[in-house]
């Protein structure tokens, strides 16, 4: 299994049945079928416009993850959000490649759009974020290249930040625990800020970028008092990515697979 | 010395006026140490309504809030307990029955009946400056004294407080330091006998704040100090949008729609308090549980009314003004044609220190769907026709049916199944089967 994106389909979808079978999930079921369906269609025909080979990989896991973070009862902002992951992907595009990570655009776009969809960031249970994280973390090791420096800088600076605010205040730990036991903390961390295409090439670069999205990110969450704050954050820094890859120019990246930028 | 009554704890022991899982039976000391707040929210207008069971000396009662800005007079209001009951009894976990038809005339009758489970010192102003306590305001509103505090640093809010005869629990330095630095302000209430006397009431009434902020969460910390074991909470919100859930918890649907036996008719208290403590138990002591949600202008079937217009709005309703009246439905269980802009979410919460370390932290979802705590009764039928579906609905049926409801009932509560099973005038339960007869059919 060269590819991640393998490991990576297999927990998020992992994490959805679960969710599904065993946990209170809101909303109806159709919404988590719709998803997918919906994201490989209009993939498969923007590839067909655009003269490209089609991949499932990659719509796949971002509509898992929209499955798994932005819940409605409404087909219609299902779409929405399946339309904004694909199309984002093919029409906003600088230097040759896609400037937004998908689902975050589609998370942010429609939270801004509709009180009909919403993120429930602490419905999993302490058992479930811990199996998650395992699971992310052992895709880590197993596939880790240079660019995934990104996550570890993210979660490091985030964690850093939490703990800080929490010995400023003088909460006890338990506190600033349960505050990075969120899945959509994971699923962030692990799957969005980590996506190869959209990320600085040269590693300070990322490493800056990681640090500078966990302090907006905490700026929105904790002065702004907005639960979904690092989506905001990932999505208002996103056009950093292309300054800093014209100021710190390195190697572009492509899938294992040796497909080109337009699969993801 | 005055007891010191933190936000959502009751430091006496408490004999319970209220909660909602009253059938008349019931008995009246099913939940200790429980508190019932109301928070309507629209933006950041936010009004919190908090009504307690004090049964004590009324002279002992005081209660501390945290609140995330200065406090004018006219932010503060008595409610009347009136209100608080009609929320809990129309939101309730309610009982209903059906009666099966006669299998022969294939004729479908049903009732439905809702079980209402409703039941039932200017000198200390120089000390409080060298202290760098500021007492901001204080007001008389009702029966209740109120000051407005800010302070620059904890030990000397506490020691403040401790000087003016309140009474603090361990740890109360290290919460009260969190909430100041996070620019927050304390609302201290306590009751002035004169004011009280003059109500002619022999309880205290609800105490409602407005005011506006962007923090969606409603503070317990401080109520977890007491080493009293666990709280009862009971939190009603009255939203625009859809459900309200806890951001930093779980929020888990109470299991419902279940048949249960008859004879629980007689035991519904029991029965709700036994299945509400298995299920605190099954989620680790650590979910918040939705008992409610519902559009507020019908209920089906209702276990009371829904509420008025001006009773939505004594309870901080804002943004009704303008929008077409709440009447009471003369059949209320057929939905009105046109719903009203407000959702109603009924949480139930256990918690200590240890299972919920932090405060509720609060968001609105955009799920709009209805969810209710309802159990179900079905009578049999007792007819005497004796056609071939009567007498399959005789032997196979309705024994296959009994021994399912004494299965949920034992799921549900924990209730031992002989127990049930005797109770129900069903024998002795069937012993369970050795594993290894599974092993090799």
């Amino acid at each position: 299994m060269k590819d991640p994106r393998h490991l990576q389909l297999m927990a998020l979808a992992g994490m959805l049945i679960y969710g599904l079978g065993w946990l209170d999930f809101p909303g109806p079921r159709w919404v988590y079928l719709l998803y997918p369906v919906s994201a490989l269609a209009l993939q498969w025909l923007f590839c067909r416009w655009r003269g490209v080979r089609f991949d499932f990989r990659s719509p796949l896991i971002s509509s898992l993850s929209l499955g798994l973070l932005l819940h409605t009862d409404s087909w219609l902002w299902v779409l929405v959000a399946a339309a904004i992951t694909i199309g984002g992907k093919f029409l906003i595009r600088v230097d040759g490649r896609h400037l937004f990570n998908p689902t975050c655009l589609a998370i942010v776009v429609t939270l801004l759009l509709s009180g009909r969809v919403w993120v429930s960031p602490g419905q999993w249970g302490l058992g479930a974020f811990l199996a998650f994280a395992a699971a992310c973390m052992g895709m880590w090791i197993v596939h880790h290249t240079r660019r995934s420096d990104i996550t570890l800088a993210f979660l490091a600076a985030w964690s850093a930040l939490v703990f800080a605010r929490s010995g400023w205040l003088g909460d006890p730990a338990a506190i600033p625990l349960l505050h990075l036991q969120s899945i959509s903390l994971l699923v962030f961390a692990f799957f969005m800020i980590s996506d190869p295409m959209t990320l600085p090439d040269r590693r300070l670069a990322r490493i800056g970028f990681a640090v500078v999205v966990a302090v907006t990110g905490y700026v929105l969450q904790y002065h702004f008092h907005l639960n979904e704050g690092l989506f905001y954050a990932l999505a208002v820094c996103t056009p950093l990515v292309p300054l800093l890859n014209r100021w710190f120019p390195g190697e572009r990246y492509t899938w294992p697979t040796g497909l080109a930028a337009f699969r993801r | 010395m005055r007891l010191w009554m933190l936000m959502l704890c009751l430091l006496p022991a408490v004999s319970q006026a209220f909660c909602g899982f009253y059938v008349a039976r019931a008995d009246t000391g099913l939940y200790n140490r429980s508190s019932k707040v109301v928070m309507a929210r629209d933006g950041e207008r936010t009004v919190l309504t908090m009504a307690n069971d004090f049964q004590g000396d009324v002279k002992d009662f005081a209660i501390v809030i945290p609140v995330p800005s200065f406090i004018e007079r006219e932010q503060i209001h008595v409610a009347s307990t009136a209100v608080i009951d009609h929320l809990d009894a129309y939101t309730a976990p309610r009982l209903v029955e059906y009666f099966d038809p006669n299998p022969c005339r294939r004729l479908y009758r049903m009732e439905m009946k809702a079980m209402n489970a409703a039941a039932p010192g200017e000198g200390a102003v120089a000390r409080a400056k060298a202290l760098g306590v500021t007492v901001e305001a204080r007001y008389t509103v009702g029966e209740y004294d109120i000051l407005i505090l800010s302070a620059t640093e904890s030990a000397g809010l506490v020691t403040w407080l401790k000087e003016n005869g309140y009474r603090l629990p361990a740890g109360a330095e290290a919460v009260v330091g969190s909430y100041l630095k996070q620019g927050m302000r304390f609302f201290v209430a306590r009751v002035n006998l004169d004011e009280f006397a003059r109500t002619g009431f022999n309880y205290l009434r609800p105490l409602q704040v407005a005011y506006e902020t962007p923090k969606f969460m409603l503070p317990i910390r401080l109520g977890t100090l007491n080493a009293q074991g666990r709280q009862e909470l009971f939190f009603w919100l009255l939203t625009r949008r859809g459900r309200v859930e806890t951001a930093n918890y779980p929020t888990v649907r109470i299991p419902s729609g279940q048949e249960i036996p008859l004879y629980v008719k007689d035991r519904f208290a029991e029965f709700y308090r036994d299945l509400f403590a298995r299920q605190v138990e099954e989620h680790g002591g650590r979910a918040v549980f939705t008992e409610y949600a519902w559009n507020m202008a019908w209920c089906d079937p209702c276990a009371a009314q829904p509420l008025s217009r001006s009773e939505l709005r004594e309870l901080g309703v804002m943004w009704l003004t303008g929008a077409p009246p709440v009447r009471p439905l003369p059949k209320p269980r057929i939905a009105p044609p046109r719903p009203v802009d407000v959702f109603v979410t009924r949480l139930h919460l256990r918690y200590d220190a240890r299972t919920f370390p932090d405060d509720l932290r609060l968001h609105q979802t955009g799920d709009k769907s209805n969810f209710q705590a309802r159990y179900v009764l079905r009578h049999p039928w007792d007819g005497s026709d004796d056609c071939p579906e009567a007498k399959r609905y005789r032997s196979e049926l309705l024994p296959q049916r009994l021994r399912q409801q004494a299965d949920n009932l034992h799921r549900l509560t924990g209730w031992p199944l002989a127990e049930i099973y005797r109770a129900m005038g069903l024998g002795e339960p069937p012993a369970p089967e050795p594993w290894w007869k599974r092993l090799w059919p």
